[in-house]
């Protein structure tokens, strides 16, 4: 009797703290300059810059606490967004940074050991699997971080870079003889 | 026929090499050994195979389908057997590999069974619905699902305009198609106009195709007109042709059906009448094969014909060529292996030869002579795109109305500077996409992360509250004990159900640290053994040990 009313009053607490918890999460955030920061950033989540996900980086940088060239995956092309909106100068990356090609986790399905690591690593939710079972990475989410590499302990999880399309292909920029004008 | 005409501005007048094709009947290529049928031969998601190497197909036979909302189906070209689905050269200006299936023919044609369409009892999702299944695409370059286009709803459609213009030069396979065969065009324009609800229906073809105006005009009912319009071209472009003959003008960023007009090309008419008529899915198309050629005329033959085929039936490429163009001189592309196959979007091959495409002169600066603004049939500033496409400085590029450029290819034409106006414009549109795919992307993996985050945090905040929980039930627990000793410690039945509870709730406990192990510390024997065995497998593979080691079971 005690402990039925003790478990209905726990799921109480619990689900109004979830709906409490969550009206402040996903509140509108205050700092425009920090979501407009935030939306030049790759939302990689890798943590190169030195912060723990992109969002964090956007927050240091609206502070004036982080320089704008910290971001590998963004590239030089991020950083001159990043430039204009605060109206600064562009620069290259910064030392010891480069821009990799895109690419995606794959898992070894012959040696994965389903040890949920990986899932716990993925800061996108990217990989799906149950305890046990093999994992899969959904190629489509993956953001490409390479934070899963790390935990696995029989190191089964390897990066492919995306190769072009048909789809995904661009038209090159056109190289053409320019005459000469005396 | 009296119907006023408007009149666009821009347009360019290039040679039209149409004789070198047009005069000569549709040859239909015989049975071929084997076709690549490429899965993505329309705008939209790739057809999901249906079939695998080894697989018996029939002509007919579907084995690609339609895979989300903006796709179509492939079909075999012949019975057979699949050798092969994987990547193959296609016709695209990219010169990448895309996956196709390979038929190697048995020689005997045999085909399934076509069922008709009763297309005026049928309802009209039913019908769409088919006709999606039936692979239709539209023909005339753009191959857009043409289920998606006969869709009425919403878009409030009165006319229905057939694009029989052909204005590119070189090709001819509308022309041929409209002498031979118009009867059955105009039967698929019946079935269109039922399924669009359409009022009027327009037929616009260029005044230098005397010979297929005649035709179609003595096969049109009443109330179909047959309009012929000035040679200009692009007079084929969807917007200038919906202008030229309505005087309706699409808005920017947007489609002929904003301004209730529906626009097909001959050859989809004539393919949608063979679905519904024969329940025939589209198989085959008629191609212009011209240029420097032995025999230059139009063919008909099966999706998925490589094109080293057609150029034989054509009697191959003379002595001299330089290359291959896929589609017209102003809007095409070189091909760069002719072991790609003929694709719906494939209305024209021509063969190269330096006296008909001379080398391009070089490039000079633009001196803003307008001369390109003056051209453009979107009413555009070429010169401006340019200069900032050039600077790749994109977002001006498309405050310059950069994706209502139809890429006609006048403004180059044009250019006493020659330069590939056009090219910039491609480079920059791909561009663009490119980064709103980015963009797209980010903000997925945003939201992800986010959704994340609040998971992990609602978990903490979960197993808090259980502790909360726990503890307060224990404080109750000694509370009621103390308060009646005697009375509980007599009751077997409250015990038993202490009992009962204390069980359930060590089973969550296990059942909890059973789904989510933190570290591969206390990891149960089996999984220690699957470890080691593959770390036998490693080791006998030779590969490297890895950063961190396995734990080792202590037993
Ligand atoms: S380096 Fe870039 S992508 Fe990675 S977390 Fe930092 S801001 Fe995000
Ligand atoms: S799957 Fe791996 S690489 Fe991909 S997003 Fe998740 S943690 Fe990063
Ligand atoms: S036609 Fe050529 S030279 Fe003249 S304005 Fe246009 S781009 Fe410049
Ligand atoms: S290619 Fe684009 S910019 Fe050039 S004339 Fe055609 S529509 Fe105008």
């Amino acid at each position: 009797m005690f402990s039925a009313i003790l478990v209905m009053a726990g799921i109480g607490l619990v689900l109004g703290g979830v709906l409490g918890w969550a009206s402040i999460k996903f509140r509108v955030d205050d700092d425009p300059l920090v979501e407009k920061i935030d939306a030049i950033l790759p939302q990689t989540q890798c943590g190169q810059c030195g912060f723990p996900g992109c969002k964090p980086y956007a927050e240091a940088i609206a502070k004036g606490e982080a320089d704008i060239n910290k971001c590998p995956p963004g590239g030089e092309e991020g950083v001159k967004h990043l430039a204009e909106l605060l109206g600064v100068e562009p620069k290259p990356l910064g030392e010891g940074l480069e821009a990799k090609p895109k690419a995606v986790a794959v898992i070894d399905e012959n040696m994965c050991i389903g040890c949920t690591l990986c899932i716990q690593a993925c800061p996108v939710d990217a990989i799906v699997g149950a305890a046990k079972q093999m994992h899969v990475i959904v190629a489509d989410q993956c953001t490409g971080c390479e934070l899963c590499l790390p935990p696995c302990p029989v190191d089964c999880i390897h990066m492919e870079v995306i190769k072009e399309d048909v789809a995904t292909w661009k038209w090159r920029y056109p190289i053409h003889m320019m005459k000469r004008v005396e | 026929m009296s119907r006023k005409l408007f009149t666009c501005n821009g347009g360019v007048h290039p040679e039209g090499h149409k004789d070198a094709s047009s005069g000569t009947p549709i040859v239909i290529l015989p049975l071929l050994p084997r076709y690549v049928v490429p899965l993505r031969q329309h705008i939209g998601a790739p057809a999901r195979a249906l079939v695998r190497a080894g697989d018996a197909v029939l002509r007919g036979q579907m084995i690609g389908a339609a895979e989300g909302y903006v796709s179509t189906a492939a079909h075999a070209p012949t019975s057979g057997r699949v050798v092969a689905v994987e990547p193959h050269e296609v016709p695209h200006p990219s010169g990448l590999t895309d996956l196709c299936v390979v038929i190697e023919s048995d020689g005997l044609d045999q085909a399934v069974e076509f069922q008709p369409l009763d297309w005026r009892n049928l309802d009209p999702s039913a019908l769409r619905n088919r006709i999606r299944d039936l692979g239709l695409a539209g023909l005339g370059g753009a191959v857009f699902p043409s289920f998606i286009k006969l869709n009425p709803e919403g878009a409030g459609i009165d006319t229905l305009i057939l694009n029989g213009a052909e204005c590119e030069p070189w090709i001819t396979c509308d022309d041929r198609l409209m002498r031979e065969r118009a009867a059955e065009i105009l039967q698929g324009v019946a079935v269109m106009r039922h399924m669009l609800g359409a009022r009027e229906v327009l037929i616009g073809i260029e005044d230098n195709k005397p010979e297929a105006l005649a035709a179609m005009r003595a096969a049109a009912a009443a109330d179909v007109e047959v309009v012929a319009v000035p040679t200009l071209y692009p007079t084929g472009g969807g917007k200038q042709l919906t202008y030229i003959l309505t005087g309706r003008e699409t808005p920017t960023g947007g489609r002929s059906t904003d301004v209730g007009v529906q626009v097909f090309n001959v050859g989809t008419a004539y393919a949608l009448h063979r679905a519904v008529a024969l329940g025939e899915p589209m198989l085959s198309r008629v191609v212009t094969v011209t240029g420097h050629v032995a025999a230059p005329g139009n063919y008909e033959a099966r999706l998925g014909t490589p094109i080293t085929d057609l150029l034989l039936a054509a009697g191959g490429a003379l002595p001299g060529s330089i290359g291959k163009l896929v589609g017209g001189p102003m809007m095409g592309f070189d091909l760069e292996d002719n072991a790609a196959p003929l694709t719906k979007a494939v209305n024209c091959i021509i063969v190269k030869h330096s006296s008909l495409f001379p080398a391009k002169p070089a490039v000079l600066p633009c001196i803003r002579c307008g001369a390109c603004a003056r051209a453009c049939p979107a009413d555009l500033q070429p010169f401006e795109m340019y200069w900032f496409a050039r600077a790749k400085d994109f977002g001006k590029a498309q405050s310059y109305d950069l994706f209502d450029c139809i890429e006609c290819g006048c403004c180059s034409f044009v250019c006493p500077s020659h330069i590939p106006l056009v090219d910039f414009f491609r480079f920059a549109k791909s561009e663009i996409w490119e980064r709103e795919r980015h963009k797209h992307d980010a903000d997925q993996a945003r939201a992800r992360h986010e959704f994340k985050e609040f998971r992990l945090e609602r978990e903490k905040q979960e197993k808090a509250e259980k502790l909360a929980a726990k503890v307060a039930e224990n404080k109750a627990r000694d509370a009621a004990a103390a308060a009646g000793v005697a009375e509980t410690a007599a009751d077997p039945e409250a015990e038993r159900k202490k009992a009962i509870l204390q069980a359930a709730l060590d089973r969550a406990k296990k059942a909890r640290e059973g789904v989510t192990p933190r570290n591969t510390e206390n990891l149960p024997p089996a999984v220690e053994k699957q470890i080691s065995e593959i770390e036998a497998r490693r080791a006998e593979s030779g590969a490297a040990q890895p950063e961190t080691d396995p734990p080792r079971a202590e037993s």
